[in-house]
């Protein structure tokens, strides 16, 4: 294992502070995310004429502070990555493995469904089934993680496919070690560090997807504050009001380069086999 | 090649097989058509009308051959809204949205595989260091933001182009902008890391011996080795540029098949989204055929190779 270089403080920052805002929300959070006050609608920003010290980043077109939209918004933009992430992780993990122990039938099924979500782009997936379960953070999470296992079980099977012809597998199975053994005690820790950087950099891809359905209206609901549903109000009033779609947006923007940063130097630290092609 | 051809083409139809059968259980299995078309005061009564009109009250096995045979047909129902059969009204916009995809495609392209070879050749230097950030940054930034502020700083602030709409090439610069540029950001870095790959290897080290010119060197040794993973990535990523698609036509009010599925979902279209997201699956598909093929040309070892 490599050290990690000290630049990986700087991009770590903007997470730390993301989860950070999401989980002390209450207490951060100068004003009510959901709650605002009409006469102050549209209030720019603190250090331009017209802004009020008390709303840092102004306040939106119902005159609610922006600042703790954006802070509340980490709370549920995070977790419903989080939850998403861990999802995918787990299904497409466990899939990849028994897919590539057992090979046969079970691999040929798994990897001609691998093929045919690949060749599906997400977002129409997406739509496809928002449209009929209709659009709550319960689909969101269970969408966006059918849009990650693959890549999951794409490369955890692979790596299998070579590990468990290694010896020591072997040698475990010949003194009798049980299938669920052999996956979980001898397999998992080989592959547990690359299950890691993947989910690291599907973090920062299911922000992404989250907010863009979001945006589109096929995501969180209003009122309930997150970054891409912010930005589906924001955007029709830019003309009068740039700072309700820039924030948001910026917000979104350092999170996600933070996660990927992060991403690539734990990559370079754990795994200094897979190069970068792996996330381009 | 005629053989490579022909496994490819089979394989193709079996994953198009595939996708009509996700677009099935994507949208049988996740809900109740009718139940979500009909408004929330309607009787039971009506409810069952409804599955009954839609065919819904059949076993699944046999609404799926019919919706197999609709899509071999073409028969994806009557669109509510519209009154129109739902394919014909995908059919009419896609054009908007293979247009815009392929602009924002050529400008990815045009932008980042010289990005990509600059960045390789001057390896950890200036040139290098700037491409790679535009590349990161370009990764982190959703499509819609992108867009929202191309019509801020773009069209409200300077007034140069038109914030929405389809027409002159002026309506197509920043749609295709905002959908090529996150695509341009990882295009850069592959080409890069190919680059870098192909340029330590004994051929180039050779043609550099035998005192080729480095134009030479670099353009006919060197790229057409790294462009095998770029082409990939370029078929791989036509997908993920249709569903953008699907977020920048609605930015911009382009009158692409993306933004008629959004919207038809939002006013219970539902023929219209099952066509719509049939269709652009299908494109995908057909795309990717065409990459698999230009494979075999660019390499002719592929050609051999048992891909099935």
């Amino acid at each position: 294992m490599r050290r990690l270089r000290w630049p990986l403080l700087l991009p770590a920052l903007p997470v730390i502070v993301a989860v950070a805002a999401a989980l002390l929300a209450p207490w951060v959070a100068p004003a009510s995310p959901t709650s605002g006050n009409l006469a102050a609608r549209l209030r720019p920003p603190a250090w331009i004429s017209g802004g009020s010290g008390t709303r840092l980043l102004g306040t939106d077109l119902l005159g609610r502070d922006l600042l703790s939209r954006l802070i509340w918004g980490a709370r549920i933009s995070l977790l419903i990555a989080l939850a998403a992430t861990v999802l995918g992780a787990v299904v497409g993990s466990l899939i990849g493995l028994v897919s590539g122990y057992y090979r046969g039938r079970i691999d040929r099924v798994v990897t001609k469904l691998i093929d045919v979500q690949l060749a599906f782009p997400f977002v129409l997936l997406a739509i496809a089934v928002i449209a009929v379960a209709g659009a709550s953070i319960p689909v969101l999470v269970i969408v966006l993680a059918i849009g990650s296992w693959v890549g999951h079980a794409r490369i955890i099977r692979g790596l299998v496919l070579s590990l468990r012809e290694r010896d020591y597998v072997q040698a475990a199975r010949a003194l009798g070690a049980d299938t669920p053994r052999i996956l979980f005690r001898h397999l998992l820790p080989e592959i547990l560090s690359v299950i890691l950087i993947l989910a690291t950099f599907d973090v920062g891809r299911i922000i992404i997807l989250e907010s863009t359905l979001s945006f589109l209206g096929l995501g969180v609901q209003p009122p309930t504050p997150s970054w891409g549903s912010d930005l589906r109000d924001a955007a029709a009033y830019v003309r009068q009001a740039w700072w309700t779609s820039v924030f948001p947006g910026l917000a979104i923007m350092v999170v996600v380069l933070g996660v990927n940063l992060v991403g690539d130097a734990l990559r370079d630290a754990l795994d200094p086999r897979t190069q970068s092609r792996a996330r381009a | 090649m005629l053989q490579y051809g022909v496994r490819k083409l089979a394989h193709t139809l079996l994953v198009a097989l595939g996708v009509v059968t996700l677009v099935f259980a994507a949208l049988r299995l996740s809900g109740d058509p009718a139940a979500t078309m009909l408004p929330g005061d309607a009787s039971v009564d009506e409810l069952v009308a409804l599955r009954k009109t839609l065919g819904l009250d059949r076993p699944i096995p046999v609404q799926y051959v019919s919706f197999l045979a609709g899509a071999v047909t073409g028969d994806f129902g009557i669109s509510f809204r519209h009154q129109q059969p739902a394919l014909g009204l995908v059919i009419d916009r896609l054009p908007a949205t293979l247009e815009l995809a392929f602009a924002a495609l050529v400008l990815a392209v045009v932008v980042a595989v010289p990005l990509g070879i600059i960045a390789a050749l001057n390896r950890g230097r200036l040139a290098d260091v700037l491409a790679m950030a535009f590349a990161v940054v370009g990764q982190a930034t959703p499509y819609f933001w992108m867009g929202i502020m191309l019509i801020l700083v773009v069209s409200v602030e300077l007034g140069w182009l038109p914030t929405s709409g389809r027409g002159t090439w002026a309506h197509l610069i920043l749609p295709a902008i905002t959908l090529g540029t996150h695509f341009a950001a990882s295009l850069a870095r592959l080409t890069r890391t190919a680059m870098l790959e192909v340029l330590g290897q004994n051929y180039v080290t050779t043609a550099r011996a035998k005192g080729l010119p480095e134009r030479t060197v670099i353009l006919a040794h060197a790229l057409k080795n790294a462009s095998v993973p770029v082409i990939t990535l370029i078929g791989l990523q036509f997908g993920t540029l249709l569903g953008g698609a699907v977020v920048t036509e609605t930015i911009f009010a382009w009158p692409g098949v993306g933004r008629l599925a959004v919207q038809s979902i939002f006013v219970r279209d539902y023929p219209v989204v099952q066509a719509g997201v049939f269709v652009l699956a299908l494109s995908f598909v057909g795309i990717n055929l065409l990459v698999d093929l230009l494979y075999g040309v660019l390499d002719p070892r592929i050609r051999t190779e048992d891909t099935a």
